[in-house]
């Protein structure tokens, strides 16, 4: 108890974090206090010795990890239980929004997803001028990055080329704020030139957005359609993800003792056992948390069957460096044709063995697999299946080592491409290799110009300016500049000294 | 069959024309310059050996009296660069049309075009000439526009016999003083104005490259010049100006110091002064 009390007092006298920050990790002592769901031993000796991973989502699930509600659904109906009268104009409509996204819960609490904004906005644009439409946005824009200062929290653009999604880039790029976060889809068949155009150019700008390979979104889901949210992770609209667990695979390697003992035993025993997390964890939610008795299920903003588990994988860079040495191969992980292959070997089995593994409470009853991109504590584990840091080779080479992954991970999988600044005199290269990443298979483009002040670290957005304000000790408005601070750190991201909260990705208080 | 020596081959670079584009680097030029940032580029092998010695991987070989590379083996020591007495390189391959159009596929979703540089790629007239056509008549390669960089010291006969199957040229312009010009690339210049104004009226001039040096060729003279051969062209020409830097550099060049962007920006400003408005200064300074 007195460590506990310790541990608490530490938050409340914080000098960093703000008084919402302590909230949340006050609930999350409390709740952490609880025992953990009921596993056997050896699951809970791997989760012990973290080969497998529950994220630190807390022990007693009583909310999804990633709710992506159906924000359609409020603005058709309005919502009797939040007293909301059907919205008639722009503003009532951005009003409701804001509205609903207090009411959308998520592991950290701020809202992962935010709505498909152009489609959600665009039928009360009609008697709107663009003066008007664009002064609304930058507004809106304000408002989420200040009162929701999340770098997870998630907007999605396109592929259609409409006022709503030139208007979002433009104030985006323009604002240069960490949040939202912001995902245009990009389909050939619809997506204009000039629009890919502009969001590149924006990505030249602030290295925002993300553009998303529509085609292969679409296959993967159902008529609802997908969201892609928080960072990089693609889930199913008026659903989303009750948890995500992860194996870290450099874990499972360090105990192998050939490649074959790897890959015939190891994985798939390791493997077995993160389902069995994942189990315990579904369960709780479930059948027990009562979170499914909400207004979101009655108001069908969301629907208790279409939650899917994301399967988490990483440190695969590590892993094949391991097997490579075990199988005295010199080649290394991004560089080498044939530790290339170990990889591209580890994704297809581990695609197949998370298909036939059927959960139960999971839409379409089986998990979908997931390049996990890391949080901020992982040391000497190169997020989802990326090319270790420092290490990358020239960004046309970078992308074909790791295209051939990308069709095994259907809940998202995403690479950093660091771009030199020169890129700046020259944008048509930036949608070049946009367009190049696709027509190789990727399902995600994503880029940092180098000396952009906002970056990406793993997957969200960070402003250097910040962490440097950080270092001086002056505390961060947002909750991802102290989690890029302290990712920085631990992962030498950009060997800058941290610092302190964080969201869904530091989710415990004072590592 | 048509052969070029190629020093080094991109698939990655912005910087070479627009978009993404394949860059081919031919051995050999024709200009000596001071400020060259690859001096190893100029020459072309005569195979004297002398080389040899300081590959301490051997690498390098003599088989029947050619050298020959072998790249497995190289460490990157670049000691065989440094004896060379002709800036030559020995680490150079012997490509035909083929063999670049087979990379060119291999990349092409990523790229734009491709561009030959060098060295000098206009000495491998014929060559270039037949890259081109070639990736005009491919029906999977067809899109790729292809952009020379050059020094501009090609005659018309020349011109007219690569421009057809060209979609842009860029030119380098050292300096507009003759004498200047000379002491900075042993060659004239009046060939290479000659030349930016039959690229230009083909409407191929994609940009002029002025690298500029503190002291050496940014005088109030010189710019004015510039500024003059430019607007005789068009306003709108775009000119990038690229920074003298000392990395690489061999020479007398490198007593010069490197040029800041402190400056750059007041020849930028001098410029547009004149009325030129296409002006591309560089994204960083090393
Ligand atoms: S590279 Fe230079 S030193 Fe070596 S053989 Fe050729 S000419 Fe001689
Ligand atoms: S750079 Fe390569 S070829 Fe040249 S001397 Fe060194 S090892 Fe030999």
């Amino acid at each position: 108890m007195k460590k506990t009390f310790k541990t608490l007092r530490a938050i409340t006298n914080d000098k960093t974090l703000s008084f919402n920050q302590k909230a949340r990790y006050l609930s999350l002592e409390a709740e952490n206090m609880l025992p953990y769901p009921d596993l056997d031993a050896e699951t809970a000796q791997a989760l012990d010795q973290r080969v497998i991973c529950d994220m630190y989502e807390g022990h007693a699930p009583y909310k999804p990890r990633y709710v992506l509600p159906d924000f359609a659904v409020v603005l058709k109906n309005g919502s009797e239980y939040l007293e909301l009268p059907i919205p008639q104009t722009l503003d009532e409509a951005i009003n409701t929004l804001m509205i609903a996204y207090h009411h959308t819960p998520s592991v950290t609490g701020m809202p992962v997803y935010i709505g498909q904004l152009d489609d959600l906005l665009l039928p009360f644009c009609d008697h709107i001028s663009d003066d008007a439409l664009y002064r609304k946005i930058k507004l809106f824009w304000r408002y989420l990055d200040r009162v929701l200062p999340d770098a997870f929290m998630h907007a999605n653009i396109g592929p259609s080329d409409n006022r709503v999604a030139r208007t979002i880039l433009r104030v985006d790029a323009e604002l240069k704020q960490i949040a939202p976060n912001l995902t245009f889809f990009y389909d050939p068949d619809i997506t204009s030139d000039e629009i890919l155009d502009i969001a590149t150019a924006n990505i030249v700008e602030c290295s925002k957005p993300h553009i998303g390979n529509h085609p292969v979104h679409v296959k993967n889901f159902d008529e609802r359609g997908y969201g892609i949210v928080s960072c990089y992770n693609v889930l199913p609209i008026a659903g989303g993800a009750s948890t995500l667990t992860r194996v870290n695979l450099k874990e499972v390697a360090k105990r192998a003792d050939s490649v074959d003992h790897f890959f015939d035993t190891l994985l798939p025993h390791y493997m077995e056992l993160n389902f069995k997390l994942t189990e315990a964890r579904v369960d709780y939610l479930f059948n027990h948390s009562n979170f499914f008795d909400s207004f979101l299920v009655t108001e069908g903003w969301i629907d208790r069957d279409r939650f899917t588990v994301m399967y988490g994988i990483y440190a695969m860079a590590e892993a094949v460096n391991i097997l490579q040495d075990l199988a005295g191969n010199k080649g290394c992980y991004g560089h080498d044709d044939a530790a290339n292959q170990i990889g591209y070997r580890m994704s297809a089995m581990m695609e197949e063995i998370v298909a036939n593994r059927p959960l139960e409470n999971v839409w379409r009853g089986h998990a979908m697999l997931h390049a996990q991109a890391g949080i901020s504590i992982d040391d000497g584990a190169t997020p989802g299946v990326r090319i270790p840091y420092g290490t990358e080779p020239d960004p046309v080479t970078h992308i074909q080592a790791l295209a051939p992954h990308h069709k095994h991970y259907a809940s998202g999988i995403s690479e950093i491409l660091t771009i030199d600044e020169t890129i700046k005199n020259n944008p048509a290269a930036m949608t070049q290799l946009c367009k190049g990443a696709f027509a190789s298979g990727f399902h995600e483009f994503t880029a940092n110009v180098a000396s952009n002040d906002l970056v990406r670290v793993t997957g969200y957005m960070i402003r250097l300016s910040d962490v440097a304000k950080f270092q001086a000790c002056e505390g961060s408005r947002t909750n991802t500049t102290a989690l890029g601070a302290e990712a920085a750190q631990n992962t030498g991201i950009l060997n800058r000294k941290p610092r302190v909260v964080g969201n869904e990705l530091a989710p415990r208080y004072g590592q | 069959m048509l052969r070029a020596t190629v020093n080094k081959i991109l698939t990655y670079s912005v910087v070479d024309g627009p978009g993404n584009r394949m860059v081919i680097f031919l051995q050999g030029c024709n200009f000596a310059c001071a400020a060259c940032h690859n001096p190893y580029t100029i020459g072309v092998c005569d195979d004297c050996g002398d080389c040899l010695p300081v590959c301490e991987p051997k690498a390098l070989t003599l088989q029947s009296g050619k050298i020959t590379f072998d790249a497995t083996l190289c460490t990157d020591c670049d000691n065989c660069l440094g004896i060379c007495p002709i800036s030559a390189s020995p680490m150079v391959q012997q490509m035909n049309v083929d063999d670049i159009l087979e990379i060119a596929r291999k990349h092409h979703p990523f790229l734009t075009g491709i561009t030959v540089s060098g060295g000098e790629a206009t000495l491998q007239l014929k060559f270039i000439t037949a890259l081109f056509t070639a990736i005009k008549a491919d029906p999977d390669l067809s899109n790729l526009t292809c952009f020379i960089d050059t020094n501009g010291h090609l005659g018309p006969k020349g011109w007219s016999q690569i421009l057809p199957v060209t979609d842009g040229v860029m030119m380098d312009v050292k300096a507009l003083d003759p004498t200047l010009h000379r002491t900075l690339t042993g060659q004239g210049n009046a060939k290479l104005l000659r030349a930016a104004r039959i690229v230009f009226d083909a409407g191929k001039l994609y940009e002029l490259r002025f690298m500029a040096a503190p002291d050496v060729n940014d005088t109030e003279k010189e710019i004015t010049a510039l500024a003059d051969f430019a607007l005789s062209l068009s306003p709108q020409i775009r000119i990038r100006i690229n920074a003298f830097q000392l990395h690489g550099v061999k020479g007398k060049a490198r007593d010069w110091n490197a040029m800041d962007k402190a400056r750059v920006d007041q020849i930028t400003t001098r410029l547009n002064a004149f009325g030129l408005q296409n002006i591309v200064t560089p994204a960083m300074y090393l």
